[in-house]
């Protein structure tokens, strides 16, 4: 009897999805991580597509952590419709054959992946392919630039209008704007620190002018660049002492989302920070003045409009009961109104990225998108966005694991613990093991060896 | 067997069978899976291809198995005894004939009942190297030395550390298992090694640790466990310390903080490698056993 009841309530809770609901209409199955702005703007975007149709009806659900569910529940044969996993799973994810190319449905509509993906600029295409197959939607677009405090800058005898443009200016201002305790010796405030906030240490490699995968082999140690970005990274501790910095870098390590991170508290004046940052400081720290530079300070001669992107990204897993109506509001959340000229004219993209504060990724702008913007200084990320010398993370499929070898080797580096040649060495060594064996998994499997997009934006 | 005890075999089968049924299909299918699945190239969506002993090869030539194995042996070969004696003392005091006895009592099991990630937030704050309670405490009695005290979570030489004094925090359970031992030690022998002449120290020794031989056997082992399975509050100290690079699991700063189930869990869940995570889990179920076995052996006279 237990028995019985157990296995009827365990039938009970697997209902086919795949039928149709009591209410006639097909119901997608949407698992987004975001709460916040994010996730108000994905709800919004969803109300407002089912009320453009009466066919399908999108069902959001905030689940976490969003890439182990949505793998575990592939493989188990229930994966949601949609799933809003972070741009680095997209690779892996991929390659282990969870994720439904997009590309079949760009040509039942009648459509090229090229001509669909288009209405993107080219950074943002980027983040939805991997090995040149589309499989994901941009849906949290941002861009990253140097935010500086104004304040800090006048107290230092600067112009709190202009942000340092090359990156020997940068160590200059980073210079003029520390300070020590005259007692102690102790730092009290820094003009810049390579770890706040420590993210994305890999595109200091880009920024340099290196590349970090040729589209066949990892060139992370063997591009000069690369070597040459994390000596820079390494001076700073080299230059202010390793003591002082970690000491000093300890009060606030960590803190980003909330009033005591550096640049709120004043002690850091110079950060890489995304569009996203407006809304950070006016919640932890309002008033504070802040300039948005135009663009990276040039770290290579003749390119003065370097900055890098990021984006949560929106797939179909492999299995899904509703692949075709996921697709549909998949493709309505990556258009928008270009004649908007009210808030409430706004449509998919547009309403997503107003709610969530950040630059479209689409070419075109509505006018009320353009001039309303809750960001005041949105037109830079536009501008950035647009850049050729936009860049993205390496579109590779250890890409998970190459990110933490970085990251390692970023805190080694800057901690002086190894030379960037040693840390760099050590990383490449075992990089180049791990490819090696994923190509050689990806054979072993039937799949095709992996040709990554050779060409990098 | 009788008709009467066969009735009873499958009336007893009957009601433990949703125990059994549970057992085989949450735990020993699993187990018995993952051990299949070390032997094979697998990423949870495709299909396993057989690779013999392939994973195990590779792990002996896997700098970073070999790093996280160290780790987490240094973590437990300091947390472990540390954390017995500290319990064991508590427990000692909590034992005397004190006013106020049941409160403090509660007081120190209290941290153990906190959540981990909660306690670990705590912590962080309590670790910060700037405004931190600890430096605060600390810095005026290291400062006659000319000496700093050090930023712990973000100093790859101390990171170990903090997450040790924090395990100190959380002996509660293991405290209140040592008091039940030590109400449990017969009062004759006190007084007849009163009569022989033997005071405190020697009491402690003579009478109080024998008697308390079994229950150590236990605490210890348990804890062992335990702390080779360090994972919630690595995770979150590394995190955090880290800003939340989205890489949690690798051991912030500088992987000194990178713990055997930690590397597992990134290899499994990140790079999607579960044939190789599996293999690296059943090196620690031997790596676990064969300690147990030998804290077994080490006690058996102790104890008999």
């Amino acid at each position: 009897m237990v028995l019985a009841a157990m296995a009827a309530l365990l039938g009970g809770g697997c209902r086919d999805r795949g039928g149709p609901s009591p209410d006639g209409k097909i119901h997608v199955i949407y698992w987004e991580k975001w709460t916040g702005p994010e996730g108000r703007s994905v709800r919004a975007v969803a109300d407002a597509f089912n009320r453009s149709q009466d066919r399908i009806v999108v069902d959001v659900l905030t689940v976490s952590p969003i890439d182990r569910k949505t793998l575990v529940s592939t493989a188990g044969g229930d994966p949601p419709d949609i799933a809003g996993l972070w741009a680095y799973n997209l690779a892996s994810f991929a390659d282990a054959g969870a994720l439904t190319p997009f590309d079949e449905f760009m040509r039942a509509d009648g459509t090229t992946p090229d001509e669909w993906q288009s209405r993107y600029y080219p950074v943002y295409q980027r983040i939805t392919r991997h090995n040149n197959t589309v499989y994901a939607a941009v849906c949290t677009p941002a861009m990253i630039t140097l935010h500086w405090n104004k304040q800090l800058f006048r107290e230092a005898g600067l112009d709190p209008e202009r942000p340092p443009r090359t990156v020997q200016e940068l160590d200059e201002y980073a210079r003029k704007l520390t300070k020590r305790d005259p007692r102690t010796g102790e730092i009290t405030q820094m003009g810049f620190l390579p770890q706040e906030p420590g993210w994305w240490p890999w595109v200091f490699c880009r920024w340099f002018g290196g590349e970090l995968f040729d589209g066949k082999n990892i060139t992370f140690a063997t591009d000069p660049r690369n070597v040459a970005a994390m000596r820079w990274v390494a001076s700073y501790t080299k230059d202010y002492g390793l003591d002082a910095v970690t000491k000093f870098a300890s009060g606030f390590a960590g803190q980003f989302a909330s009033p005591q991170a550096g640049f709120f508290t004043g002690k850091v004046a110079m950060v890489f920070q995304g569009v996203w940052y407006n809304a950070y400081i006016r919640e932890y720290k309002p008033g504070l003045d802040y300039g948005v530079a135009p663009a990276w300070p040039s770290a290579v001669d003749g390119v003065d409009d370097f900055a890098m992107a990021e984006s949560d990204v929106l797939v179909i897993p492999r299995g899904a009961k509703h692949p075709r109506e996921a697709w549909e509001f998949i493709n309505y959340v990556s258009s928008s109104n270009p004649r908007a000229q009210t808030r409430e004219e706004l449509r998919g993209m547009e309403v997503l990225c107003y709610i969530q504060e950040k630059n479209s990724p689409l070419r075109e702008w509505s006018p009320f998108f353009a001039d309303h913007h809750p960001h005041p200084q949105i037109g830079i990320f536009r501008r950035l966005s647009a850049s050729p010398h936009a860049v993205f993370t390496p579109d590779i499929g250890i890409w998970t694991e190459y990110q933490r070898e970085v990251l390692d080797a970023f805190a080694k580096i800057r901690l002086l613990i190894a030379t960037p040649e040693e840390a760099m060495g050590d990383v490449q060594r075992r990089l180049d093991q791990s490819w090696a064996r994923h190509r050689r998994s990806l054979e072993s499997h039937g799949q095709l060896p992996a040709a990554a997009t050779p060409a990098q934006p | 067997m009788t008709r009467r005890e066969r009735r009873q075999f499958f009336t007893g089968l009957g009601f433990t069978s949703p125990w059994l049924l549970g057992l085989a299909v949450f735990t020993a299918y699993p187990v018995l899976a993952s051990l299949f699945y070390s032997f094979c190239d697998y990423s949870i969506l495709k299909t396993p291809v057989w690779c013999g002993l392939q994973n195990y090869r590779e792990l002996a030539g896997d700098g970073l198995f070999w790093l996280s194995l160290r780790n987490t042996l240094v973590y437990a070969g300091v947390s472990v005894p540390l954390g017995a004696v500290v319990s064991l003392s508590l427990a000692l005091l909590l034992n005397a004939d004190v006013r106020g006895r049941p409160f403090f009592r509660v007081i120190f099991y209290l941290p153990s009942i906190v959540p981990v990630v909660a306690a670990s937030m705590l912590w962080l704050w309590i670790f910060n190297g700037q405004v931190g309670l600890l430096n605060w405490l600390l810095a005026p009695l290291l400062a006659p030395f000319g000496l700093t005290p050090p930023a712990w979570l973000v100093d790859p030489a101390w990171a170990k550390s903090a997450l040790v004094i924090m395990s100190l925090w959380g002996t509660g359970n293991a405290m209140v298992i040592y008091l039940a031992g030590l109400q449990n030690v017969p009062k004759e022998l006190y007084e007849a090694a009163e009569i022989d002449g033997a005071t405190g120290w020697r009491r402690f020794w003579h009478v109080t640790l024998p008697q308390l031989a079994p229950v150590i056997y236990f605490n210890v082992v348990m804890s062992l466990i335990g702390a080779l399975q360090i994972f919630t509050q690595a995770i979150v100290m590394s995190s955090a310390a880290s800003g939340g690079t989205g890489t949690e699991t690798d051991g912030f700063p500088a992987r000194s903080t990178l713990f055997y189930t930690m590397h597992l869990f990134a290899t499994a869940f990140y790079d999607l490698r579960m044939g190789y995570a599996s293999a690296m889990a059943y090196v620690l179920f031997l790596i676990i056993a064969g300690l147990t076995w030998f804290a077994t052996r080490l006690s058996r006279d102790r104890m008999s």
